[in-house]
């Protein structure tokens, strides 16, 4: 078997249509990887069964000379798409034991393009989270380490990044409501896309703030995210809010030309105290994109420190609606009760008992905020707010800025464990540049563009006008040459 | 603004979390901080602003008014906590 870490799904697919390599000899070699890999913590739901039958399968297609991108490609899959049959958790207690009758759009698609699932990853609970530290699995484990600590691989997509990082897979699903997707690919020096708002069907896909809430790929490089995105994307008329729109071939956009292409640089993202080396990252992965042609303009996007505040009533405000169906009744768990107790006892010890801690705080701040008296001042205030929000890209993007290039979190990779006694709002810092791309419903893209002093991976994020996710690959493309990241994680699990 | 227990207390039983008494005054407090953040909100001029409804201008598509879907029962109870004779079984609701 070929070197797994070398592979990509680009490679992979070329390989297989060329006999080199078959799907099943692919897959358990990736079996393998994943059997060695428990020190992280990535994968919490194996299902090797299902892999082979769908990798014999893909091998079928590859031979008859029917075989999509995708085909035979080894993944791994978010714990919080609905996989018919295999458990289906969303990384919290209160969905112990569930396994859908159904199977999510995005999960369907891929596997119809012959795609093959090696099993679910850890999260954070209900994708609530930076650090997939509220997992009711426990921690991922960064693939990379620089010392004896053991570093966070970001969240909520945590496991998805750190699957891919760690050459357990060639590519996984991630979903991104406010960075979940961006910040985890940042912290592990891979690259993830969230899609323009209503690209890919949320079908199927656990719900936590459902205007906000995108799936996309993550995976080791821009051409591979430009092939898995368009496996997963299209319209699903099971998603009301799925876009009826051609998917365009999304990786021959990827020319590496941007000459004459405009990059806004947001001056509102230079943040107080942010580290020098996320400011000289930023300054040369601009100096990257004009040396390769195109033209930088300095941009104002004033409403840029509203985003959080807006998101933090937003997102749980949606959240309280969504997660009000775990009940202890259609599925899931259910607490046991004491003598006496009736249906209102039987909610509440399921949800207290089948919450983590974070999602519990984000129910009861959104049913605060959407409660009678507060609805105008907080959630229609909010929702006002990112209308300005929305209309600062506008804007922007009508002067006629192609792109906008801004770093895609305020620091490295962390400790596990360092912010369990800080404040939940200096968690929520983490998605202080990703978070403000949800709320205008945007296409966003982190891609590895350095390593810090210790040796640690930094991204830069490109942020695209809406249903131009070919056009903001393609920028991202030609950074990522520029910026020529090949660093990989030692070994250590 | 500041939260204080008694809130605290309303705010968990209206999203039906049980929260033992003595763990109030710490939710209330993070709950004073949430909100305390979320307070800079007021510093925006929102003066005919229309609050956003859809991210993407759209109008939701309709599709015929037909039964497209049924007959599932035993897939609908499947992964019920506690189901009896093709219903869902709760505690008694009604005296």
């Amino acid at each position: 078997m070929s070197d797994l870490s070398k592979l990509t799904i680009a490679t992979a697919r070329d390989s297989l249509r060329k006999g080199d390599v078959s799907s099943v000899e692919l897959t358990n070699a990736y079996l393998d990887a994943i059997a060695g890999s428990s020190k992280l913590n990535a994968f919490v739901h194996h299902t090797p069964d299902v892999a082979k039958v769908q990798a014999e399968a893909a091998d079928q297609r590859i031979k008859a000379g029917d075989a999509p991108d995708m085909c035979g490609i080894p993944l791994g899959i978010k714990d919080l798409f609905c996989t018919k049959g295999v458990a289906s958790q969303a990384a919290s207690g209160i969905l112990e034991g569930f396994r859908p009758e159904y199977e999510s759009t995005v999960t369907t698609q891929l596997f119809d393009a012959g795609a093959v699932m090696l099993g679910k990853l850890n999260m954070d609970e209900f994708a609530m989270g930076s650090s997939n530290e509220t997992s009711v699995y426990g921690d991922v484990v960064n693939p990379w380490k620089v010392d004896d600590r053991n570093l966070t691989p970001g969240g909520s997509s945590g496991g998805s990044a750190a699957a891919v990082a760690a050459d357990l897979c060639l590519g996984a699903t991630g979903t991104d409501t406010g960075g979940s997707i961006r910040q985890p690919a940042a912290f592990t020096g891979i690259t993830g896309i969230k899609p323009t708002y209503g690209r890919v069907s949320r079908w199927g896909v656990v719900a936590f703030a459902s205007s906000l809430d995108q799936a996309g790929p993550m995976t080791k490089d821009v051409r591979d995210a430009a092939i898995m995105l368009e496996a997963m994307c299209g319209h699903d008329p099971k998603d009301s809010t799925s876009m009826d729109m051609a998917v365009p071939n999304f990786e021959a956009a990827l020319t590496g030309d941007i000459r004459g292409k405009v990059i806004g640089i947001p001056k509102e993202y230079h943040m107080d105290g942010m580290p020098a080396e996320i400011e000289k990252l930023w300054a040369d992965g601009t100096a990257m994109l004009k040396d390769a042609g195109a033209d930088i303009r300095d941009i104002s996007l004033p409403h840029t420190k509203y985003a959080l505040p807006a998101y933090y009533v937003i997102a749980p405000a949606e959240a309280s609606s969504n997660l009000a169906r775990y009940d202890g009744v259609r599925f899931g768990h259910r607490a046991k009760l004491a003598a006496g107790d009736g249906i209102t006892e039987m909610y509440e010890k399921t949800r207290a008992e089948g919450f983590g801690a974070e999602v519990q705080r984000r129910v009861m701040v959104g049913t605060y905020v959407l409660s009678a008296g507060f609805y105008d001042a907080y959630y229609n205030r909010a929702r006002k707010v990112r209308a300005l929000i929305k209309r600062d890209f506008d804007q922007v993007f009508a002067a006629g800025v192609d792109a906008i290039l801004t770093p895609a979190t305020p620091s490295a990779a962390f400790g596990l464990g360092e912010m369990a006694d800080a404040d939940p709002i200096q968690m929520y810092l983490n998605d202080v540049f990703t978070v403000t791309v949800n709320l205008a419903g945007l296409p966003g893209i982190a891609v590895p563009a350095g390593v810090d002093a210790k040796g640690l991976p930094l991204g830069l994020q490109v942020i695209g006008r809406p249903w131009e996710e070919g056009d903001l690959l393609n920028v991202a493309y030609a950074l990522e040459r520029a910026a020529g990241f090949v660093a990989k994680p030692q070994k250590w699990w | 603004m500041s939260i204080d227990t008694e809130t605290a207390r309303r705010v968990a039983k209206l999203a039906r979390i049980k929260v033992e008494d003595d763990a109030l005054p710490a939710l209330a407090q993070e709950f004073s901080a949430i909100l305390g953040f979320i307070e800079q909100l007021n510093e925006v001029d929102v003066e005919g602003i229309e609050p956003m409804t859809s991210v993407t201008p759209q109008r939701l598509k309709r599709r015929a008014d037909v039964v497209n879907d049924g007959g599932q029962q035993a897939a609908v109870l499947k992964n019920a906590p506690d189901a009896r004779e093709g219903f869902f079984a709760v505690p008694k609701v009604v005296e």
